[in-house]
């Protein structure tokens, strides 16, 4: 890696889009680099918007908010519509196709999966749509390297879904590289 | 969990004032949460019965605030932390506190206001109430971190200044740190400066609990160590019974006033960064300082000879230093998530001998790198 990678996590609280943010920096610092993390959300627990932004570089990090970012993962029709046009010019924008169904245009590259239909079909699960998106993120980028995020995961989610967040995590990390297979064929 | 100290780690700065404030033997909290700084309250919850503390969560912020000031009585160590609508709350106590020179700690970590506002977005709309925000010509020490690391030594020096000269201190962080993570190594605890305050070195007879020694600080005993002693927000004598006598009330205020004004060296503190050869200066404070001192990293890379002045302690207000800048750069630029509060005290400081510029935001979003550098680019040409 070189440089920085600033990443903003979007989509609707409860979706788990901070706890991944934290994973992703928490994975950035295991390997030494610097790494912040902030957020914005409403009052709610549940429903309205959430964001999450993570900045990851071997230099010093002074500002702590993200500009336009490089990578944007959107998770909400309300989040696809505001965050995905604002993002660098060959920035990536992975798009849960699950809840977003128009994507405005955006001037980066687009990854689309169905991210939380398929941690539901898959891990029974949709609330580990987060870790599966996270597992997409990193491979796609490679930001972080996939044993960090995962230590990183394992040491950040909830005592007793170590093992369900895991898969789902290795699960994203597959169709990104599927995703990169298909890209250079 | 804690974890090791001397290792990386991800942190956010509400843990990092957790971490500070056990580091510095903190051993009671009573709060009533509040975003955006419940995570304090949370994890004092978690972690002051593992080391023998006390956690208590009240029924509101004035009933938090007294019952510090009862812990502290009692002989321990005692913080609270709250934001905004609980910090007016907490004022009353706080002026108590203040008067009758009961050491605690406040932590307000920002958020937009006045009233309920918006819990989440961060302001630094309560600079001139940590300084007045209880009435009375009151002294404070308020003091200000910009970093996760600083969130942590800040606490440690907050209670440190608090049971050195027996006065509230205020930690007046921001939500963006509050609530930012990012990689911070944690000292050691034996490499962390813990002030104790002092006891009585007389028998409980011969006591005079607010007959002050040279450095104009009245030794403190613990209630229930014997030392028998009246506590009132009453203008009071050395023996600490209230009297209207006037030369005892302007004595005591003074006093108030000197003891912390005579160690201005102690309490202040500042960062000077890239001031040297600087012709144009930032003053930022909190979040805004990192934006500040990114955008004079980016003058001086387009070749404009910028400086940062952050206030890490806030209250007193660092004039001297200020002064001093305004004799050898234009232009001062306050930027801060107000609409002028430090700017009038800076104004008062440069007192005319450079141009003074605010950046002033209150859309509850933190101030732009590119703001800050547009105003020093700016530079006029005679001030």
């Amino acid at each position: 890696m070189t440089g920085t990678w600033e990443f903003r996590l979007s989509g609707s609280g409860g979706q788990g889009l901070i706890l991944a943010g934290v994973i992703l920096a928490d994975a950035a610092v295991r390997e030494g680099k610097n790494a912040v993390q902030s957020q914005s959300y409403g009052p709610e627990a549940r429903g309205g918007a959430s964001k999450a932004e993570v900045i990851i570089s071997l230099d010093e990090i002074d500002y702590p908010k993200v500009g336009v970012p490089d990578v944007v993962l959107v998770m909400s029709q309300e989040a696809a519509d505001k965050y995905a046009p604002a993002v660098k010019k060959n920035g990536l924008v992975v798009v849960d196709s699950t809840y977003v169904k128009r994507l405005p245009p955006v001037p980066g590259r687009v990854y689309s999966f169905p991210i939380s239909r398929l941690a539901k079909e898959r891990m029974g699960k949709e609330l580990v749509a987060n870790a599966l998106a996270l597992g997409i993120l990193v491979g796609l980028t490679g930001a972080v390297s996939p044993q960090a995020v995962k230590e990183a995961l394992l040491a950040r989610v909830p005592k007793g879904s170590e093992a369900q967040n895991l898969q789902a995590l290795e699960l994203g990390l597959e169709l990104a590289a599927a995703q990169a297979m298909k890209a250079s064929a | 969990m804690s974890g090791p100290a001397g290792v990386a780690r991800l942190m956010q700065g509400n843990e990092a004032v957790v971490e500070g404030a056990l580091a510095a033997g903190v051993r009671f909290f009573a709060g009533y949460p509040i975003t955006p700084s419940t995570e304090i309250a949370e994890l004092m919850a978690e972690r002051l019965p593992l080391v023998g503390g006390k956690f208590i969560q009240m029924e509101d912020e004035i009933a938090s605030m007294a019952a510090v000031i009862g812990a502290s009585l009692a002989g321990l160590k005692a913080l609270t932390a709250t934001s905004g609508p609980g910090f007016s709350l907490k004022q009353e106590n706080i002026g108590y506190a203040a008067m009758a020179e009961i050491p605690c700690v406040i932590v307000n970590v920002q958020r937009w206001g006045p009233s309920t506002g918006i819990p989440t977005a961060p302001a630094q709309g309560d600079v001139m109430q940590a300084r007045w925000g209880t009435h009375g010509d009151h002294p404070v020490i308020a003091l200000c971190p910009s970093s996760v690391r600083e969130a942590f030594d800040l606490t440690v020096r907050a209670v440190n200044l608090a049971e050195k000269y027996r006065v509230p201190v205020i930690l007046l962080m921001d939500e963006v740190v509050g609530h930012m993570r990012e990689r911070v190594v944690l000292p050691p605890p034996e490499e962390v400066e813990v002030v104790e305050r002092k006891k009585p070195r007389v028998p409980p007879g011969d006591y005079y609990p607010y007959r002050p020694d040279e450095d104009g600080v009245p030794p403190m005993a613990n209630f229930g160590d014997g030392y028998r002693y009246h506590v009132t927000g009453l203008v009071h004598d050395e023996k600490g019974n209230p009297t209207t006598d006037p030369r005892v009330a302007e004595e005591l205020l003074l006093r108030l006033h000197r003891k912390i004004y005579d160690h201005l060296d102690d309490i202040l503190s500042v960062e000077r960064y890239m001031l040297e050869d600087a012709e144009v200066a930032v003053v930022a404070y909190g979040a805004v300082a990192r934006a500040a001192r990114r955008a004079v990293k980016e003058a001086r890379a387009a070749g404009i000879n910028a400086g940062l002045l952050r206030p890490v302690t806030i209250w007193p207000f660092p004039e001297r230093e200020v002064a001093e800048l305004a004799q050898r750069v234009r232009l001062v630029v306050v930027a801060e998530m107000n609409l002028g509060q430090l700017r009038l005290e800076v104004e008062r400081a440069v007192g005319g001998r450079a141009a003074v510029k605010g950046i002033h935001r209150v859309s509850g979003e933190l101030i732009t790198v590119e703001e800050i550098l547009a105003a020093l680019r700016e530079v006029p040409e005679h001030a």
